[in-house]
């Protein structure tokens, strides 16, 4: 069973290559999921399963752990309201409602649409900002009722810059094979770094 | 600051300039803040080099004379945790927390967003010193611009040479991976952050060990240090351990990062000296947050992060000193303040902080994945208006089966309360379940007549008649 | 202090000084001590978790008593510790109090209710009524998990337990927590279930109704039960079991935790199996051939049946007689039958193994090693079969020793096996050539080769598939015995009480207490009448002899060579030749239904006695129910038959019999009945003397491969055609159905598609079958389970040939 696009199987493969071992890519490889469906497919759980040697169950544990993967389809853009204690206590409950009457839909459901998530999110770490909001884990500042709307229709007009949900970093770290120190399973080093070993550093 | 040359000044949202030494917030004042050009024009990637020109144990005393306190909460020399690496054990790993998630925090995700080098900086002075062999660079999965400024860096870094095989033709070699979570809170907790980072469900590891310099990722020694202590290395390594202390005081050198949250009138992040500026300084200082919005009166503020106990106006002048915070029955935590005026609803303010645990909690721990639900339930009945006097007393018993024995609390000399000092007992692994509690202990203490009026009218009410909510 | 100055610490235990292990955690040193702490996560064949929170103690290490859960801490010297104190009393209820929170309290319809331990735990350290008062978490009531295993979220506490059964100790996290904080859920991934061969032990391991096992749900209340101890006898490995019953029916096995053998756990099939014992196709009465109709068997009395197999045995001559079969009874039974044959009949033609196990000197005859002697050994060689298939409690065993670095498991063979996860080196040779392989290894510079020449070695020796005769594991043992003479050996043979029956003497050649025929022990001759001279026939020399009209009668004594003899063919004509076929068994099997005396014996739990296991280890099995219609006991039967042949085997009781066997058989002198019967047997007696002289024969050679065939392997697996399985209606349906799997490059080089019809050609047999292409196969080879349902390999089997190979072809 496939799910991986060729591109990103190679993407895959090159993210296992730089753990010691290959069951820490289970992470960005359901977040590659992500980005390659918008969502994490039970087909996508299954072959990250079989590329870093897990089950499938074990795959779905840890996917079901981590609030951002979403197991069922959602909006080209989810929106996060921030209700921790800091946007609480700036309004961040009047946003909510306003985003609620707005989209027509409660917190948690998807517009029929289905261009937006709306969700009550906790703390996102923009406080001194509250209240806050995130489209697709992007910020956006001291949101007053008025600045939602423009958003919206910002989000539904061209080039507004924000990828579309399961996109993270539109930015890829790349290790240049030349420069590369390469992931070397822990049993198999025994010795301190050559740096450390030229100072006598004690075994 | 106005002195500084280059592209005019364009603060990130939330940083706040004020007149004290910059540390680890200088190149804030940039708009380019983040390009390795701008980081290499600044001194960037110099005290790499004046590392690789001592030997590792010279760089790691360097900094341990420095007593740079972790910033990431529990505020634990970076300098000693490296130090409990047992010796002859390889490989070691460096592992970064950019997990940010503590309600009120918010500057870690702005040295990876501002000024990305200096932290990749920080990792290889600390991996040379230490012989970490590997570092991975953890970034919290709701970052998505923090994780493009440092994939950048990372990519611009590699090619410069500063990471990777044989740093800057020495025989330092080092891979930095960049790694970001999924959602979830817990994992700033160090040992949850291990096993998330080899593909599990973030869960907090049993203690003993009590740190994973011992034993952490896939067993190995590890060395897990937050973004801002790492970010603080270069500035150590260039300046020399006693430039570092002279600011700030001997037990808490330094400056810090500070983010300050709810009514104040200029709500931001601030790096101020440590040990000595106290939160009257901060929350009222002209350069700061300037007073209280609407000049309206202080009614409580919460000192270090959510989990942190609450302060009221009694408190306000203490100092950013640990040693001070600890008896007077809080801690400084990860430098967030969350600020409530006159106004505020205690109870439902309280209760946004324990929905949040409840909801963070992994689940491990039966006191914390049933207690937290619980009490947040029964805070919800009380706030709106469905709680019974009898459920106030139901919340401390509740807390009391996660945190046993006398909870710390803050003074209140008006009311004849006295402090009881930090930390607390807790019958879970970590912090999280505590936390759940730590808002409604404090809020009920200090303002339990706010609780009383919610509750007033409900004293026949049968709790069963409360919980159906009709 | 260093280490190694401390070899026990002392512990201050509620006012009492007790000592301990160092490193040891403090509830196991109180347990051992006696004084109980509750607790629900903690499980003492698995590693802490600290979750539940309920064995939180006060500690105090010399900086005032803390609250410690005592299933993290470990002990340390001077340690006062208070399991009694009002903090702790306070953290038990209040964490009892959070337990129930979400408990649905359904116990008046939970299975579990009456043994539960948040029952029993929240009545004895509860606070007495909970203070919750809002919604409970729901979940679907119970949600089938597996097909012998149903799951409630509701009433699951969370405690880890069989997660971590799954993960760490069977090796299949087929479940999972999902899901986190206060909606944590165990689950399994969608459409994958929870197929583990060890599905039950998490049902018994559960601290709460949350798994059922299907066979027991709402059959009994834990009141109605009574129980017994006995040994498993599935397998050979001889786990401790209790058998529970309720109105005279079995409805329950559970694992009992032994330190030499099975640390509690079971496999499905053994502790599931116990439905075939109960089921309504148990033959209960005689039966003979119509002999208005001779393709049918009309009931009949004891009477007429047995003075029908007594002549039967006359008629044949002692020469004319064969009894294939026996490793399904006790080993008194055994020992009757013995002695029947030798004693009473003359006849030395009896073999409890059915051509499919090892020669009978190799099992008595090599220098023995314990289970425990693999789990500590540097090295495990496994040259055999797929243990997890076919002895499944070993594999967990050596997968529990080799997952914690206390062995390194190296398994030489044609076929991919469940022990490739955790095995060091898994060297795959062709069929029937591991001998050569090993000693290629270890003429080499692999480091192995030192690995096994330097460090304490067990092997674990059996036949790597059905398919090849004895003559290649024989010629591995050669080997191994010239090569590794440290080496110490457990025969990996599968027949329940195969090891027990050839202790007994159920192998031509062999008197009970592992002597041979040639030298029998004082007491034998003395307990004896008659002891023949010649060393009679094996099974397969049987069937031939059969077919060749030199055996008249045979008698199967729970023996179904139509179905587990290699070659269906050979089988099958000698049953059809032989003049009379006595079986005597529990269920009318295929052979069965061509036999023309049937005599219906007792069951498992109906029958008591002992068991002996593969390492020689004695244990009891116990009779719990009373046997259904008129079976008896297969020693019953021996002793009636033998007075109607006018002997007398001059045994009254299953004691009696024990006596005599603690009497005449060597290696068993000593162990009296006495022993037997007292607590001895709950981790088993240990006999590992014997007299037996090897000398190994030199094996056939392999022939090679001819380059057109695939070397057919053929292996069981723990779900198949075997009778008690079959008659166990939650587990007849877990069998798979046959397919020949073959390399996929031999399939693509054959022009045949992967999942198509092809047939099958062997010396015996073209039939046709569905092909399945798998990579684990090795190329050159064909993997074909023997008895799958629908479909066994023993159609195609040679049971007289070294190896046997196939071809495949297109329809």
């Amino acid at each position: 069973m496939t799910f991986f696009t060729d591109e990103n199987l190679v993407i895959a493969e090159e993210i296992i290559g730089r753990y010691p071992k290959p069951r820490s890519a289970m992470i960005p490889l359901l977040h590659l999921a992500q980005e390659q469906e918008g969502w994490v497919t039970d087909e996508a759980m299954t072959q990250i399963g079989e590329l870093v040697g897990t089950t499938s169950a074990e795959v779905l544990g840890t996917c079901s752990f981590y609030e951002m993967f979403k197991r069922h389809p959602v909006g080209k853009y989810v929106i996060n309201i921030c209700t921790t204690m800091s946007c609480a206590l700036m309004g961040a409950g009047d946003l909510m409602q306003h985003a609620e009457s707005r989209l027509g839909v409660k917190s948690g459901s998807t517009t029929a649409d289905g261009l937006f998530t709306l969700e009550g999110a906790e703390c996102q770490a923009a406080c001194t900002e509250a209240p806050c909001l995130q489209v697709n884990y992007r910020h956006q500042y001291r949101v007053t009722a008025d600045q939602f709307d423009e958003l919206l229709e910002e989000l539904v007009s061209p080039d507004h810059g924000v990828p579309d949900h399961g996109v993270l970093s539109q930015i890829r770290q790349h290790i240049p094979e030349d420069r590369s120190v390469g992931a070397v399973p822990p049993e198999e080093v025994t010795i301190a770094p050559v740096w450390l070993s030229e100072d006598g550093e004690t075994q | 600051m106005s002195e500084m040359t280059g592209t005019p000044i364009v603060h990130a949202p939330g940083f706040i300039a004020n007149e004290t030494p910059r540390i680890v917030t200088a190149r804030f004042d940039y708009e380019d803040s983040y390009t390795l050009e701008r980081y290499e024009a600044t001194d960037g990637y110099q005290a790499l080099r004046k590392a690789l020109d001592q030997n590792p144990e010279e760089v790691h005393n360097e900094v341990r004379d420095a007593t740079l306190l972790g910033r990431g909460g529990a505020g634990f020399p970076a300098g000693v945790k490296w130090g409990f690496c047992p010796p002859g054990v390889w490989p070691r790993y460096l592992v970064v927390n950019g997990d940010e998630s503590e309600p009120g925090t918010y500057k870690d995700r702005l040295l990876m967003e501002l000024d990305p080098h200096q932290l990749i900086e920080g990792c290889l002075i600390a991996c040379y010193a230490v012989g970490l062999s590997q570092c991975f660079l953890y970034i919290r999965g709701e970052m998505a611009v923090a994780q493009e400024r440092v994939a950048q860096a990372l990519n611009d870094a590699y090619e410069a040479g500063y990471v990777g095989k044989n740093i800057l033709g020495s025989d330092f070699s080092v891979d930095i991976v960049l790694h970001w979570g999924a959602g979830a809170y817990v994992v700033g907790e160090e040992t949850a952050l291990i096993e998330s980072l080899e593909g599990n469900r973030g869960m907090p590891r049993l203690k003993p060990p009590y740190f994973p310099a011992s034993i952490g990722l896939y067993g190995q020694p590890t060395i897990v240090n937050n973004v801002e202590t790492l970010a603080n290395l270069p500035w150590i390594v260039q300046h020399g351990a006693a430039a570092f202390t002279a600011i700030g005081t001997e037990s808490s050198p330094g400056t810090r990062m500070v983010a300050v949250s709810g009514h104040v009138k200029r709500p931001g992040v601030y790096e101020i000296v440590n040990g000595t500026t106290t939160f009257r300084d901060l929350l009222y200082g002209n350069d700061m947050c300037g007073g209280i919005r609407d000049d309206n009166q202080l009614k409580a503020f919460v000192p270090g992060g959510g989990s942190a106990p609450w302060f009221t106006p009694d408190q306000l002048d203490l100092p950013f000193e640990a040693s001070q915070i600890g008896p007077q029955g809080s801690m400084l935590g990860s430098g967030a303040i969350m600020v409530m005026d006159e106004t505020t609803d205690i109870p439902a303010a309280a209760l946004t902080l324990t929905k949040f645990y409840a909801h963070e909690s992994c689940g491990k721990c039966v006191p914390c994945r049933e207690g937290g639900t619980w009490l947040e339930q029964i805070l919800r009945r009380v706030v709106t208006g469905r709680g019974t006097p009898r459920d106030l007393e139901l919340l401390i018993e509740v807390g009391e089966t996660i945190c046993p024995g006398d909870f710390p609390h803050a003074a209140v000399p008006s009311k004849g309360i006295e402090a009881v000092p930090f930390p607390y007992r807790m019958t879970t692994i970590c912090f999280v379940g505590p936390s759940a509690f730590a808002p409604i202990h404090s809020a009920l203490t200090l303002f339990r007549e706010e609780f009383e009026a919610k509750v007033a009218g409900n004293e026949n009410k049968t709790m069963i008649e409360v919980a159906v909510d009709v | 202090m260093s280490d190694q100055d401390v070899s026990e610490v002392t512990v201050t235990v509620n006012g009492t000084e007790i000592e301990a292990q160092p490193g040891e955690m403090l509830i196991a040193a109180a347990d051992r001590a006696g004084v109980h702490i509750p607790r629900f996560c903690y499980h003492e064949r698995m590693s802490p978790v600290g979750m539940c929170r309920m064995c939180l103690v006060d500690v105090d290490t010399g900086r005032g008593p803390m609250l410690q859960p005592s299933c993290m801490v470990p002990v340390s010297e001077g340690m006062v510790v208070d399991t009694e104190s009002e903090d702790t009393k306070r953290a038990q209820e209040g964490i009892l109090e959070f337990l129930l929170v979400n408990h649905p309290l359904d116990c008046p319809v939970c299975d579990k209710g009456g043994e539960c331990p948040l029952q029993d735990q929240t009545l004895a350290y509860g606070p007495g009524e909970s203070r919750f008062v809002e919604e409970k978490r729901h979940y679907e009531k119970p949600i089938p998990i597996s097909d012998l295993v149903h799951l409630d979220r509701e009433r699951c506490i969370l405690c880890d337990r069989c997660t971590r059964f799954a993960d760490e100790i069977a090796g299949d996290p087929l479940i999972h927590f999902t899901e986190r904080g206060n909606s944590t859920q165990v689950l399994t991934f969608p459409d994958e279930p929870f197929s583990s061969y060890f599905s039950g032990n998490t049902v018994q391991i559960c601290p709460v109704g949350a798994l059922t096992a299907a066979p027991y749900r709402f059959k009994a209340r834990p009141w109605d039960l009574e129980e017994n101890e006995s040994t498993c006898t599935t397998c050979s490995m001889g786990c401790r079991i209790a058998i529970q019953s309720s109105r005279n029916e079995l409805v329950r096995y559970l694992g009992v935790d032994v330190e030499s053998v099975n640390h509690g756990w079971l496999c499905d099939k053994g502790r599931f199996n116990f439905e075939a014992v109960n089921s309504d196709e148990r033959l209960t009465s005689p039966y003979v051939r119509d002999p208005d109709n001779q393709r049918q068997l009309i009931g009949t009395d004891w009477g007429s049946a047995l003075a029908s197999s007594a002549e039967a045995i006359r008629r044949a001559g002692p020469q004319g007689v064969g009894i294939i079969g026996g490793s399904r009874l006790t080993n008194e039974d055994a020992y009757a039958w013995s002695k029947f044959a030798r004693s009473v009949i003359g006849t030395d033609n009896i073999d409890a193994q059915l051509g499919d196990g090892l020669p009978a000197e190799l099992v008595l005859g090599l220098p023995p090693a314990t289970i425990a002697d693999a789990c500590e050994a540097d090295t495990v060689l496994v040259i055999g079969p797929d243990l997890k298939e076919e002895l499944a409690i070993l594999h967990l065993r050596l997968r529990g020793a080799a997952t914690k670095g206390r062995t390194q498991v190296v398994q030489i063979g044609a076929a991919a096996t469940g022990s490739e996860p955790y095995a060091q080196r898994s060297i795959r040779c062709q069929s029937g050539e591991a001998a050569k392989t090993l000693s290629e290894l270890l003429s080499s510079d692999d480091p192995l080769a030192k690995q096994l020449r330097d460090g304490s070695v067990v092997t674990v020796l059996g036949r790597s598939s059905v398919a090849e005769s004895a003559d290649p594991a024989v010629a591995a043992a050669s080997v191994i015995r010239a090569e590794l003479p440290h080496a110490t050996f457990l025969p990996a043979l599968r027949r329940g009480n195969v090891r027990g029956a050839l202790d007994m003497g159920l192998a031509p050649g062999f008197l009970p207490g592992r002597t041979r025929i040639d030298n029998p022990s004082a007491m034998i001759t003395q307990k004896w009448t008659h002891i023949p001279k010649e060393q009679g026939l094996g099974t397969t020399e049987m069937l031939q002899a059969a077919v060749a009209g030199q055996i008249e009668t045979l008698i199967l004594l729970g023996a179904d060579p139509l179905s587990d003899f290699p070659d269906r063919n050979l089988a099958a004509e000698a049953i059809q030749k032989a003049k009379a076929v006595i079986a005597i068994d529990n269920f009318v099997t295929s052979s069965v239904a061509q036999a023309d005396i049937v005599l219906p014996a007792t069951a498992y739990g109906e029958q008591s006695g002992t068991t002996t296991n593969i390492e020689g280890r004695i244990s009891r099995v116990t009779q719990k129910i009373t046997p259904p219609g008129s079976t008896r006991d297969d020693w019953m039967i021996a002793t009636e038959l033998a007075w109607r042949l006018g002997g007398d085997l001059e045994l009254s009781s299953k004691e009696d019999i024990w006596r005599e066997i603690e009497q005449v058989a060597p290696s068993h002198a000593g162990v009296t009945l006495e022993r037997v019967l007292s607590h001895e047997t709950f981790e088993g007696i240990l006999v590992q003397q014997s007299s037996i002289d090897l000398t190994l024969l030199a094996p056939r050679d392999t022939p090679v491969a001819d380059g057109y065939g695939l070397r057919l392997i053929s292996g069981r697996k723990l779900w198949d055609a075997a009778t008690t399985t079959a008659h166990s209606p939650s587990l007849r349906h877990l069998a798979e159905s046959p397919s020949i799997k073959v390399h996929s490059n031999d399939l693509q080089r054959l022009g045949i598609s992967s999942g198509t019809e092809v047939r099958v050609i062997s010396t015996r047999a073209t039939e046709n079958l569905t092909v399945v292409a798998d990579d684990k196969v090795q190329r050159g080879t064909a993997v074909l389970p023997f008895n799958q349902p629908g479909g066994s390999a023993n159609r195609f089997i040679d049971a007289t040939a070294v190896i046997n190979d196939i071809r495949i072809e297109t329809l």
